[in-house]
């Protein structure tokens, strides 16, 4: 039997939404894909788009960010501010080959606990669907 | 000795939390990993690591073993961060030392696979280990508290917090959207399942909230902005004007009187629309305060201009009327906030099926409440809108509860008003009563007994949702009735049961605008609208807004003795911030290594505090620990990596990712 392809997924999850709302889905025993590993920032602007790019270049598959909805931000805008730096960093990940779906921001507020399952599960089908991460040979120049 | 001092010495502790945790990860495994790790020199699992004993490993390990980092790996740091960094604490090391990795929450409570769940923990334990020792000792700083409390929301919820607080000797401000308090409870006639009066137990208070020196009462008025923190809130309450002064305006009432209406005619709210009122009103004779309002949709001076003005002329040398008094914008300075902004009845329109607005003898239990309410339309009298006394009357129960169409939730009150209404209507008119129901739940003190009580009275129950209410009649006996549509599921039949009356027992829903509120106040909300507490069971009255505290149904619905018991709480968990006159913070400030800054104000716009300020003369930005509430979005942001964020360094985040693929 074919072994199936496991991603790995690091996920930065804010303090007052999204991290709470894995927490829910815990408490309400919501089963999801396991490949998931969050780190708690205070909130989705704090994630540096270096911390992305050492995720990826450290050999993970997927990178999510989980943030509070448009409006709901615990500290008023850093959803904002996260979206705005997100938008660059897509472009920046596509030079650099690593297809889009590999990389997601979300907003799941803190009551959402079905939605992380959603998101999760739904990230690691693409994400196997894509197989591992290619890394780019560099070709030498003769 | 120097905590941080020499080599870096890591305990891992990990829970089996009885077997939340220990079912689905394999702990011994893992304190075996943990034991590989680099810096690990005391690794063990335990348990329930939260009880005392479990804090006992970690408090004497820390002196015994020299150790200066601690990894507790079990459940959420949202539950249990403070009880060990509480515990390391005691050992005599910094509490920031600490770093918490969360198996249950997120690992064995939503996989299932034991080999994937041991393998997630193991990576999420060595993300930890190598994070926790880029850790550094941090100190809390302590903010003052305010003394005065804003209480939002003047029910009886409201009310009993404000008095609560009042006569503890804090300042309180009640701020009230309607132009009377005594919220929903002001409707009632009387309360399950002891049938004491409700005015008897409501207005009393609700007189003692207006008399107290303490309570600076804002009616007809609402909270439009909140800035601020914990212990310092800046709060703007816009005040409505009822164009009568509050200060001038002596209670009585012969402006009302004196209005050219004769007669009410224009939706009375309080009455649930049962009767009319005047441009000029108050809502119910114990109105608090005694001022009336004038509607201006509906005055003829503001609609026409040429009103004679009789109730200024009835008002007399009084002056308490003006027709050009403006609403007012009031600042206010407090500490901590209660949120009992209550509830709305579920619209029976959104259940079409059940005819309300169709037929016009079927009534929402709030409507019964004012009928059968002594000082309502009727004065107490069960008469239907033409005026004929009701002989057999259905009460449909959980109308917009538990329904997959309308709203999923129990309301908690509805089988217990519903029995109430039967018997008071009964005892009213002597009509057959037929409650239609899915289940009876009677939880509480007293609650079996009363619907023992009513089965003795021979109100009839069945057991069924009932699926139309409809006047299409099939024989004779049903002509001029409304026919009942029900599936007997007690007795295996579909029935027609025909009435004079229909009562639909409405469930208790968040209010419209509670997305605004939750957002108003920085705290959280379920996807309906209800706040969310911060812990279900630990902290049921605290938000994830410190200082916001919640009382009443805007928090789920429940009934009096509940809310009054919850607005008790809220009320006491308020003093507790006042009494202890500070509160410290957590030490998750930004700040700027001003040698590396290059003064290029990237940070200063982005910082929704205005916590950065340039300092023109050094070319350098600084932050303000005070102000900082550390989000971290000028950390992310920073050109120069010169600012840093203590408890969420840029090194400790590399860790996590490091620790976490390492194997991967």
């Amino acid at each position: 039997m074919p072994e199936v392809f496991e991603p790995k997924i690091v996920a930065f999850f804010c303090n007052w939404c999204t991290y709470l709302a894995a927490d829910l889905a815990g408490t309400s025993r919501i089963k999801h894909a396991p490949n998931a590993r969050v780190i708690r920032v205070m909130c989705s602007g704090r994630v540096d788009p270096q911390f992305v790019l050492d995720a990826f270049a450290k050999g993970a598959d997927g990178v999510l960010i989980g943030g509070c909805h448009p409006g709901d931000c615990h500290y008023q805008e850093g959803n904002y501010k996260a979206l705005r730096r997100v938008a660059l960093l897509r472009r920046l990940l596509k030079q650099m080959g690593i297809e889009e779906e590999r990389f997601r921001l979300e907003w799941i507020s803190a009551a959402e606990g079905e939605r992380v399952k959603t998101v999760i599960n739904d990230m690691v089908e693409k994400l196997r669907a894509l197989g591992p991460r290619v890394q780019p040979v560099r070709k030498e120049v003769a | 000795m120097s905590e941080a001092g020499g080599a870096v010495r890591i305990g891992v502790y990990i829970c089996h939390c009885g077997a939340n945790i220990a079912a689905t990860v394999d702990v011994k495994s893992l304190a075996a990993s943990a034991a590989t790790m680099p810096n690990v020199v005391v690794w063990r699992e335990y348990k329930y690591l939260c009880s005392d004993s479990g804090q006992d490993l970690i408090r004497q390990d820390i002196p015994n073993q020299r150790l200066n980092r601690i990894v507790v790996a079990s459940c959420s740091p949202h539950l249990h961060e403070q009880t060990f960094r509480a515990a390391v604490a005691a050992a005599g090391l910094n509490p920031f030392y600490l770093q918490m990795v969360n198996i249950r929450e997120h690992i064995s409570w939503v996989h299932e696979n034991r080999m994937e769940a041991t393998s997630k923990a193991q990576d999420l334990l060595r993300a930890a280990v190598r994070r926790v020792a880029r850790h550094e000792a941090l100190e809390r700083s302590r903010i003052p508290i305010h003394p005065d409390v804003l209480v939002v929301g003047g029910g009886i919820a409201g009310i009993h917090a404000a008095l609560t607080l009042a006569n503890a000797g804090k300042h309180v401000y009640l701020v009230e959207r309607q132009p009377t308090i005594g919220g929903h409870m002001a409707q009632f006639d009387k309360t399950f399942p002891t049938l004491d009066c409700a005015a008897c137990i409501l207005t009393p208070k609700m007189s003692a909230v207006k008399a107290h020196q303490k309570i600076t009462l804002w009616t007809y008025s609402e909270v439009v902005q909140v800035d601020g923190y914990v212990g310092s809130y800046q709060v703007t309450v816009k005040r409505r004007t009822r164009y009568v002064r509050e200060d001038l305006c002596t209670g009585c009432l012969e402006c009302l009187e004196a209005c050219l209406y004769q007669e009410g005619r224009f939706t009375d709210e309080f009455n649930a629309g049962l009767a009319s009122r005047k441009p000029i009103y108050i809502p119910f004779p114990q109105a608090v305060p005694q001022v009336p309002v004038i509607d201006p949709e509906a005055c003829i001076q503001f609609k026409s201009g040429k009103c004679k003005k009789t109730c200024i002329d009835a008002c007399g040398d009084r002056h308490a009327i003006s027709f050009q008094l403006e609403e007012k914008t009031e600042e206010i300075q407090v500490g901590s906030i209660i949120v009992a902004t209550g509830f709305q009845v579920f619209d029976a329109r959104r259940a079409p099926y059940y005819g309300y607005g169709v037929y016009p003898d079927v009534y929402t239990a709030l409507e019964v409440e004012r009928l059968v309410n002594a000082s309502g339309p009727t004065a107490g009298e069960v008469v239907l809108r033409d005026g004929r006394i009701p002989k057999t009357v259905g009460i449909v129960h959980c109308v917009g509860s538990r329904d997959e169409n309308t709203n999923r939730w129990c309301s908690r009150v509805c089988c217990m008003y519903s029995l109430k209404l039967a018997h008071l209507i009964k005892e009213r008119t002597g009509a057959e009563v037929f409650n239609f129901y899915i289940d009876i739940r009677t939880p509480g003190k007293g609650f079996e007994e009363f619907y023992q009580k009513l089965l003795n009275e021979k109100v009839h129950f069945i057991r069924g949702r009932v699926a139309e209410v409809t006047d299409w009649a099939l024989d004779p006996t049903e002509e001029g009735k409304l026919i009942l549509r029900v599936e007997d599921t007690l007795a295996g039949l579909v029935r027609r049961i025909p009435v004079d009356m229909v009562v639909l027992s409405v469930g208790l829903e968040p209010r419209s605008d509670a997305q605004d509120v939750c957002r108003m106040f920085n705290m959280t909300c379920s996807g309906e609208g209800f706040f969310t507490e911060r812990h279900p069971k630990l902290a049921p009255v605290n938000t994830f807004a410190d200082g916001v505290f919640l009382a009443g149904c805007c928090q789920g619905p429940k009934d009096i003795p509940d809310t009054v018991a919850q607005a008790g709480a809220a009320a006491a968990e308020a003093l507790v911030l006042i009494d202890s006159g500070s509160i410290e913070t957590e030490p998750n400030t930004a700040y700027t290594d001003e040698d590396v800054c290059s003064g290029c104000k990237t940070c200063i716009p982005l910082c929704p505090y205005h916590a950065i300020t340039f300092l023109e003369q050094e070319k350098k930005a600084r932050i303000n620990q005070a102000t900082c509430k550390g989000c971290g979005t000028c950390v992310a942001a920073c050109p120069s990596g010169s600012i840093r964020q203590h408890l969420f360094e840029d090194e400790q985040i590399f860790e996590e990712i490091e620790g976490i693929l390492t194997y991967a």
